[in-house]
């Protein structure tokens, strides 16, 4: 069988300058005056037109097959959201062919077309007829529409009058029920609280379970993990790797660690006690500097210190909370390790050993704090970084707490009838 | 959605246009439609009432101003102010609909970079909503008829879709030109309303097209590239009768009108892959 989707050496080259912003025709007209003056003086035409050139993408070539999800990874810019662009026929390529069989939606924004003057019933029509849906379906899934949305009662109601959930949650119930072969979701779950972001996961695993073809961008390496076949990692417009999941996924986290600052920068420090905190790394559980930990697995918080002078009984502790700022924990030196830290110079590394993180996907903020053994303050650092976790087998069951379920940490149990 | 096996290339230099994949998104159209026309007069006090006020108060002013201050006639014994309302429907129906279609794209560049569909749907619904205005103020204008006294010509009524047409196929492919140009030069935003103004004054909305005479060669180039000056001859002639409808001269427009349609399409289509890069 043919495969559903097949990509063929697709590039798109933007013109810099003028793919960002537009131009008056003033200022047209005066960059091709001053062009042609330079050309003239100069004699060289093409030099400059060389440099106002940039491939967002080039030489992309893969198939996909039917019943297949693919997740695209990458860092900002590497041509993820331009090759979703191209598919969805927003843009076209400056290069190559693409051949898809089957009807094709795209889900680039939640609420697309959402008009703040129309009601929430009036808007499920202009969404879905956007999104590509006609009228006679969207009537015959209006119903299951509402209920997913949970905004029965407000359907008559302007969405400008609509709280930042509410307006997001119909959004998606919409886009939900598109029923397309091949579908293309870009980064969609960035948007709304965490517990919108897991329901948005929970549909798209029930999406890709129907054996719906699915490419799907994101920088959420759990849910890639979660709801992917196999992936695809693009680096500055071309394909890095190409394969099964894990192994793309490794491999981009590979390159994110590879490429993290070492520029002698320090987060905080104390210059009477000669103490400072260069950064914060995380490790897997095989010691190895990783962006992420996972959920399950032993895992490292690296404190980075530098230090003038010898320093004996330090009290440390990592405050974890989440992005809304519910603190998780507190791991602190003086209480678990009931006892301080010793440090020697010039530089050393405290690590805090994790043996089966148990937070849930997400992201957490880390704050820390260095005080002196009767408690006084040497630095205490608000924000002081940013972590991500991602998904994992923390019960060894191989089954995953169903995202869709709000919270923030694992509890290890058991059960038993008596 | 797009239907069964369908191919992704670089834009061809040749240009169709895809009328079977526009008739597929036909709901898209009505369903946009329906929004610029609902979402108008919302949260307005007077609502649908403005559509009335904006051409029945500028007919009361200019009477005022250009029939008895300037002293301009009708010409052929039509009372001034039904012969200036026939112009001025036919005008404001003419540049809302340039005026709609070309801030279209533009007012439109979040959904156009956000999802695919035939770009043309956009321009296109403008005239909707011009239209609906029209419907709607043309009962003042029968309303009026009946007041002084009107019984039009039966071709009088038989020649109005012709007329539509016309001012249609004009609108609309000079709003298509524009929509395009805004899309990359946003001087059209503010040098459109001046030439609109212009438009009107050498249109023969608030005098004769008869005043033309005396300028035989003003009057050729009006009839030449301006086919809003015929339509709204026609139309007073048609429906206030107190003369014969110029055919030749109706032909002529139309002939030009269906030249600016197809200009304006074939433009917005050679631009229109780009939009979503420089929106």
């Amino acid at each position: 069988m043919k495969p559903i989707i097949e990509i063929k050496n697709i590039g798109k080259k933007y013109k810099i300058g003028v793919h960002r912003g537009y131009l008056s025709l003033r200022e047209q007209l005066a960059s091709k005056t001053a062009h042609a003056i330079k050309s003239l003086t100069r004699g060289n035409k093409n030099n400059d037109k060389e440099n106002d050139e940039f491939w967002a993408l080039r030489d992309v070539s893969f198939n996909v097959n039917e019943g297949e999800t693919i997740g695209i990874i990458g860092r900002n810019g590497a041509g993820k959201s331009t090759l979703l662009k191209i598919l969805s026929k927003i843009t076209p390529p400056t290069t190559g062919k693409i051949a898809l069989r089957g009807r094709v939606a795209s889900l680039l924004e939640v609420g697309t077309g959402f008009h703040p003057e129309l009601t929430g019933r009036e808007n499920i029509y202009l969404n879905g007829t956007i999104l590509g849906m006609t009228r006679a379906e969207i009537s015959k899934k209006f119903d299951e529409i509402v209920a997913f949305s949970e905004i029965e009662k407000f359907l008559d109601t302007p969405v400008k009058r609509y709280s930042s959930g509410m307006y997001v949650r119909l959004a998606f119930a919409v886009a939900a029920h598109l029923e397309p072969e091949i579908l293309l979701v870009d980064e969609v779950l960035a948007v709304g609280d965490a517990e919108f972001q897991k329901k948005c996961l929970g549909k798209m695993g029930d999406v890709a379970q129907e054996g719906r073809t699915v490419l799907f961008v994101s920088h959420n390496m759990g849910a890639i993990r979660q709801l992917c076949n196999s992936g695809i990692l693009l680096t500055e417009g071309k394909i890095a790797a190409l394969g099964k999941t894990d192994i793309v996924v490794d491999a981009y986290l590979q390159t994110i660690a590879t490429s993290h600052p070492t520029d002698g920068g320090v987060i905080a420090s104390n210059d009477k006690f000669g103490i400072a905190l260069k950064k914060v790394d995380l490790l897997n559980n095989k010691g190895v500097e990783s962006p992420v930990l996972q959920a399950g697995a032993a895992g490292f918080i690296c404190l980075v210190l530098e230090t003038t002078s010898p320093q004996k009984n330090l009290l440390v502790s990592i405050a974890v909370n989440t992005l809304n700022d519910t603190r998780v924990c507190i791991l602190h030196t003086g209480i678990s390790d009931n006892r301080g830290v010793d440090l020697q110079p010039p530089a050393a590394r405290l690590l805090c050993h994790l043996p089966k993180v148990p937070f849930l996907p997400g992201k957490y903020r880390l704050h820390i704090k260095i005080a002196e053994a009767n408690g006084d303050t040497i630095f205490n650092v608000p924000y002081a970084t940013e972590i991500a976790v991602e998904g994992g087998d923390f019960f060894g069951t191989g089954k995953l707490p169903d995202v869709t379920w709000a919270g923030v940490a694992l509890v290890e149990h058991t059960w038993q009838v008596t | 959605m797009q239907s069964k096996e369908s191919i992704i290339e670089p834009p061809k230099k040749f240009i169709h246009i895809e009328w079977r994949e526009f008739w597929a998104y036909r709901d898209l159209f009505l369903v946009m439609a329906w929004r610029d026309i609902s979402v108008r007069y919302k949260q307005t006090l007077l609502g649908v009432l403005w559509i009335i006020l904006q051409p029945v108060m500028t007919m009361a002013v200019f009477t005022f101003i250009f029939n008895r201050m300037a002293g301009i006639e009708s010409g052929d014994g039509t009372p001034y102010p039904i012969f200036l309302y026939t112009g001025l429907l036919l005008w404001q129906y003419f540049s809302s609909t340039v005026n709609n279609s070309a801030q279209s794209m533009v007012a439109n560049a979040s959904l156009i970079q956000k999802v695919y569909f035939p770009r043309l749907i956009i321009p296109a619904t403008s005239v909707t909503t011009a239209f609906v205005d029209l419907a709607v103020s043309s009962a003042i204008l029968v309303v009026m008829m009946a007041y002084y006294g009107f019984m039009p010509q039966l071709v009088g009524v038989a020649i109005i879709p012709l007329l539509l047409l016309i001012v249609t196929f004009t609108a609309l492919g000079i709003g298509l030109f524009l929509a395009s140009l805004n899309v990359k030069y946003r001087d059209v935003r503010y040098a459109l309303p001046f030439f609109i103004n212009i438009g009107f004054y050498v249109t023969p909305v608030i005098y004769p097209a008869a005043m033309l005479d005396k300028y035989p060669v003003v009057k050729t180039l009006f009839l030449c590239l301006n086919p809003m000056a015929s339509v709204i001859n026609g139309a007073r002639t048609g429906l206030l009768g107190r003369s014969t409808i110029e055919w030749d001269t109706l032909a002529v427009s139309l002939f030009v009108s269906i030249i600016y349609f197809l200009f304006g399409l074939f433009y917005f289509r050679r631009t229109e892959s780009y939009f979503a890069d420089i929106a």
